[in-house]
């Protein structure tokens, strides 16, 4: 007696549905907002003071759960960048003389204190930006400690770094950076300045400074001389201030690609030294023999990590035609079970949109991919009154000239396209002006090997997605930006090498 | 008087007898006499500089044979784990090392003191030590980024090479400094995932113990680190040659003697370094370097196609 | 003729991945109202389990007691799914059992090896049918199946499943034996073709067994074998099912991989053997508030 199986082939689109949610629902698991003491107001950090605005005005930064102010924050203006500027100038001499054992010291400090504070800071992130609580915690805060002790190791190693070749810290750098990852992106930026020896004025975003605020805390505890890190809160305004600040040596930038030309172009001719991690349009690649399963656990994560606030998130799912229909089953059904809402619900999985205007942005592109005739799969969203939030969202049918699938959505929305063969796979892939990312779903390992060299991405991943290292460096080719953070060459942005 | 008092009702000071400590040796993660139950008195049979009086006499454990060879079994048995466990991990353990000697600082001071050091030598020693290790607690995640390759090979097929740890490496620490030296020559063996076994200094075998009450309460795993005390004249050689051991970082061993310790090196194939502890500038930024990693890493090269 | 290995081909699975959502399934916090439903599904889920060389009458007479009624204390509390025994056993389960709805399930075919002719598997497996079982718990022959021998393993489900008649049936792949998760995979398609209502992990007997991944990975044969004919196969994790907070990971792969259908003693169960007096001491902490300590449950 002999059985015949039917399983080789991936299994074909069905209607038999499953159903997720009522017969088990979760309870409320809200994290408790205990070890919080958020101040009433907070000032710009110069100097190793707290500096009220010169112009004296605030604003108030909201939670976009709940659309409450959470504190109000100075608003910097040009004055309080120039005196941000002349104190990091002030530190610099003293700061770079420190052997780089001990400006290392002043780091492994800093992130040791981070690690203590860990829950705070993971409160206040998902309070600030939206993000969900098993984000903050297991992901953003964890990762700015490791940065932070990552960096601190290579600051008595410079030499080391570069096969002997001399090396000299810049001087100060600007460093702006956006609302998507706040504590983390302020770990990427600032421990390897301050590893090198640069000091540093941090421009935070005006949705979420609340965490650099509470990590220019940790720095004034870990007694790092005044001056060697500034943080001055605001709007664009104060980026710009910041950047064309000729006291600046160095800027670096993450945010939108818009921006980042601004930048470049106002810094053109000045010499000043440019690093530039800007938006994306990541492409999974999906192909006939891949670990199905996994495949969509991997695009769920690639595009719903952090509301899809991300800049090398997986926007563009491109999948093999003959097990597309497969794919988009199981990816429907995994969909129906992500829990959207309250970011300080343990069990939350989609958070808040960062911000109204973000929302409305969202709105807009998904508005536009509907007339554009992409069919459209969101999962049911629960009713909020308050707070910006979006479903998960899934185009189908989407061409390759549609807006969909050529602008940086930043948000939880993911647009499926197909492939007939792996060169028309990577042809699409690469039909961006952007070049961040892109992930590789095959169990041919030859493949990932190969399409890695024809990807025009600063970072693949295979048969994985959105993984990040302190020790791995990461940044954009084409119109994704240049320089690289993190890793032995992160350390290059910071340097003069000779 | 039995109720502490002296007898016209004012309080006295009861005779208090301190408390000596038994110096054990650190094998597996736990302090363990030596399995032959023989002692040495430090100053006495191991001639050292340690004993200046009566007082600073200590009994030590006289390590055997077979104590080696549990020493390298237990090398052997944490070997899995510590070299599977993240570079970040191993970095975060090597700096709470770091931060357990700064808070026993007085106490490490105390026994180079006792050692015959100078104040101020102690304190620079000892500040010296901890940042040693802050130093290779930051290479754990360093050294591959330096000494990997991608190679260019000819043809479809993507090449690279990473270093990877040699296994157990067997350790004759340096006599001099005895703290120093001792963390100089072991953080930058077990930062790669290696498990040591150290003979140590015969001449401060009691700053070694010290050390390794630091290694015990800082997230080390039983096995990583084990320290012998005893007599090198009686234990050398059964480390060099347990087959278990993969390599060898012989410091102050005079050549005589090495080429007798090489040649059964040779037998198992065991990488031998042999350095002299006086030639080097253990203060100088040098002997925290790649240098001293290096030797204790094999290199892997893996060859994959490229295309389907 | 093609060999059988040609003929059973199952999709891939990548480890890192498949590990990593089966650990943050684990991450779920289930609090309040939650973990009262869910340890009450638990015991209603699961099979009181004993298989050992020593067992008696009068232990599984105890072990069926437990099952109709787990705590004396909270008469409310059970009964659990079915009490799981040897064959020789499977008389004294019905009749401890009798008048409640506690089922009775049999191992058999030469459990725990499956190294036996098929012959004498096939009549292990009619005894305890007629006996009285309720539900037969198979071992596949893990020596056949990692010999390529697929055909005859699926052979051997088929030809049990004919003896069971209306028994359930329950096959153990032995994952702890199966080397990947590419051959859990596979065994569990092949044991949904041949005709497992259930698919099983583990005998109890090896290390590791149920694993949050490798129940994961059946979950997902389960899945895809009801995308493409619609049919509900069952799944049960046995051994190493200590704690309720284990018991609970569990639960959260079932709801949050097969959903809502499959939240029920029909087609989802727990194999263990200590586990219910864990949960019963969550249960009482849950009701009256303070941590319980061991001395206050039976041991049966």
């Amino acid at each position: 007696m002999s059985i015949k199986l039917a399983t080789s082939q991936p299994p074909a689109p069905s209607r038999r549905e499953l159903r997720f949610g009522a017969a088990w629902p979760y309870s409320p698991a809200k994290e408790g907002t205990g070890p919080v003491r958020l101040r009433e107001r907070y000032e710009h950090f110069i100097g190793g003071e707290r500096r009220a605005p010169e112009g004296g005005v605030y604003y108030a930064t909201v939670s976009p759960a709940t659309e409450e102010p959470l504190a109000e924050v100075a608003r910097g203006d040009e004055a309080d960048v120039e005196r941000a500027v002349h104190a990091a100038r002030q530190a610099f001499e003293p700061w770079s003389r420190l052997p780089g054992l001990e400006r290392g010291k002043y780091l492994f400090r800093i992130a040791r204190a981070i690690q203590e504070r860990a829950r705070e800071l993971a409160i206040v992130e998902s309070m600030d930006g939206g993000k969900p609580i098993k984000e903050s915690r297991d992901f953003d805060v964890p990762q700015a400690a490791q940065t932070f002790f990552y960096y601190a190791g290579w600051a008595d190693k410079l030499t080391h770094a570069f096969h002997g070749r001399p090396v000299r810290p810049l001087g100060v750098a600007g460093q702006i950076i956006p609302w998507n990852f706040p504590l983390l992106m302020a770990a990427w930026k600032l421990a390897p300045a301050l590893a090198c020896g640069n000091t540093v004025v941090l421009k935070p975003a005006e949705t979420t400074p609340l965490t650099a605020l509470l990590l220019s805390e940790i720095i004034e505890a870990a007694e790092l001389p005044p001056g060697v890190v500034n943080v001055v809160t605001g709007f664009g305004d104060a980026g710009a201030a910041l950047v064309r600040h000729p006291g600046v040596d160095k800027v670096a930038f993450t945010g939108s690609t818009a921006v980042g030309k601004q930048i470049q172009k106002a810094l053109a001719g000045t010499r000043r030294r440019l690093t530039l991690e800007l938006g994306g349009k990541g492409a999974h690649l999906v192909f006939q023999d891949a670990p199905l399963d996994q495949a969509v656990e991997g695009v769920i994560q690639g595009i719903f990590f952090n509301q899809g606030h991300v800049c090398c998130a997986g926007s563009r799912l491109l999948v093999e035609e003959s097990i597309a229909d497969a794919l988009l089953v199981k990816l429907k059904a995994r969909i129906q079970t992500l829990n959207v809402g309250d970011p300080l619900d343990k069990n939350t999985d989609i958070g808040a949109i960062n911000s109204k205007e973000q929302l409305e942005r969202i709105q807009a592109l998904v508005a536009a991919g509907e007339a554009e005739g992409a069919e459209r799969y969101s999962a049911p969203l629960p009713v909020k009154e308050r707070g910006y939030f979006f479903p998960p969202t899934v185009f189908t049918r989407v061409a390759q000239s549609s807006r969909l699938a050529q602008e940086e959505i930043f948000g939880p929305v993911l647009s499926v396209l197909t492939f007939r063969t792996e060169s028309e796979a990577v042809e699409k892939a690469n039909n961006t002006f952007y070049g961040l990312s892109a992930g590789i779903w095959t169990n041919k390992s030859a493949r990932v090997f190969d399409l890695a060299g024809k990807l025009e991405a600063g970072v693949v991943w295979g048969n994985t997605y959105n993984q990040f290292d302190p020790s791995s460096p990461f940044g954009g080719y084409k119109e994704s930006g240049f320089g690289r953070e993190g890793g032995r060459q992160g350390l290059a942005s910071y340097l003069h090498v000779g | 008087m039995t109720d502490g008092t002296a007898g016209n009702g004012v309080a006295e000071r009861p005779m208090r007898l301190s408390v000596k400590k038994t110096w054990k040796m650190y094998i597996g993660g736990a302090f363990v006499r030596s399995e032959s139950g023989h002692t040495l008195t430090t100053g006495a049979e191991a001639g050292g500089a340690a004993a200046t009086g009566a007082q600073s006499q200590e009994v030590i454990c006289r390590g055997s044979r077979k104590d080696v060879r549990d020493a390298v079994k237990a090398a052997l048995g944490a070997q899995p784990s510590w070299r599977g466990k993240s570079a970040y991990l191993r970095g975060q353990i090597l700096y709470r090392l770091a931060e357990v000697m700064e808070s026993r600082r007085e106490e490490l001071e105390e026994r180079l003191l006792r050692g015959g050091a100078e104040a101020k030598a102690a304190t620079r020693e000892v500040d010296t030590a901890i940042d040693r290790v802050v130093t290779f607690a930051g290479w754990s995640d360093k050294y591959q980024s330096l000494l990997a390759s991608s190679n260019p090979v000819v043809g479809p097929h993507f090449g690279f090479s990473v270093p990877e740890p040699v296994g157990v490496v067997g350790i004759v620490a340096p006599s001099r400094p005895s703290l120093l030296g001792l963390v100089g020559a072991v953080c930058p063996v077990v930062v790669s995932g290696n498990t040591a076994v150290v003979l140590v200094s015969e001449a401060d075998p009691i700053t070694a113990l010290t050390l390794a009450e630091c290694f015990a309460t800082s997230d080390f795993p039983g096995g990583v680190v084990n320290l012998l005390t005893g007599l090198g004249a009686e234990l050398i050689e059964p480390l060099v040659r347990h087959k278990g051991v993969r390599a060898l970082d012989l410091w102050g061993v005079e050549d005589e003697r090495a080429r007798q310790l090489e040649a059964f090196a040779a037998d198992s194939v065991k990488r031998v370094t042999r350095r002299i502890y006086e030639e080097i500038d253990w203060y100088d930024a040098a002997a925290s370097g790649l240098g001293f990693i290096e030797p204790f890493l094999e290199t892997k090269t893996v060859w994959h196609p490229m295309g389907v | 003729m093609t060999t059988a290995a040609q003929e059973w081909s199952s999709p891939p699975v990548d480890r890192v991945m498949v590990e990593a959502r089966a650990a943050a399934l684990g991450c779920r916090s289930i609090k309040t109202d939650a973990k009262r439903v869910g340890l009450g599904l638990a015991i209603s889920m699961m099979d009181l389990t004993t298989l050992e060389g020593a067992d008696t009458q009068g232990k599984v007479l105890a072990l069926c007691r437990k099952a109709i009624q787990p705590d004396v204390r909270r008469p409310s509390v059970g009964p659990v799914a079915a009490v799981c025994v040897y064959p020789s056993l499977v008389r004294v389960a019905r009749a401890a059992l009798a008048g409640s709805p506690v089922r009775v399930a049999s191992v058999a075919t030469a459990f725990p090896s499956g190294q036996s002719a098929l012959e004498v598997k096939l009549e292990d497996t009619r005894r305890a049918v007629g006996d009285g079982a309720h539900e037969i718990d198979m071992v596949i022959d893990r020596g056949a199946f990692l010999s390529g021998e697929l055909g005859r393993v699926a052979d051997e489900i088929a030809q049990v499943k004919t003896v069971c008649g209306a028994a359930h049936l329950k096959v153990i792949l032995e994952t702890g034996e199966l080397g990947s998760y590419d051959n859990i995979r596979r065994a569990s398609d092949l044991a949904i073709a041949a005709g497992a209502d259930f698919i099983k992990t583990s005998t109890g007997k090896i290390e590791p067994a149920a694993t949050p991944a490798s129940t994961l990975v059946m979950l997902e044969a389960i899945r895809d074998h009801f995308f493409r004919t619609g049919i509900r196969i069952g799944m049960k994790p046995a051994g190493g099912v200590r704690t309720s907070k284990q018991a609970l990971h569990y639960l959260v792969l079932v709801k949050e991989t097969l959903g809502d259908d499959w939240l029920t003693p029909e087609l989802f169960r727990i194999g263990a053997s200590t586990l219910l007096n864990d949960v019963l001491m969550q249960l009482a902490k849950l009701e009256g508030g303070a941590y319980e300590a061991a001395e206050y449950f039976t041991r049966d």
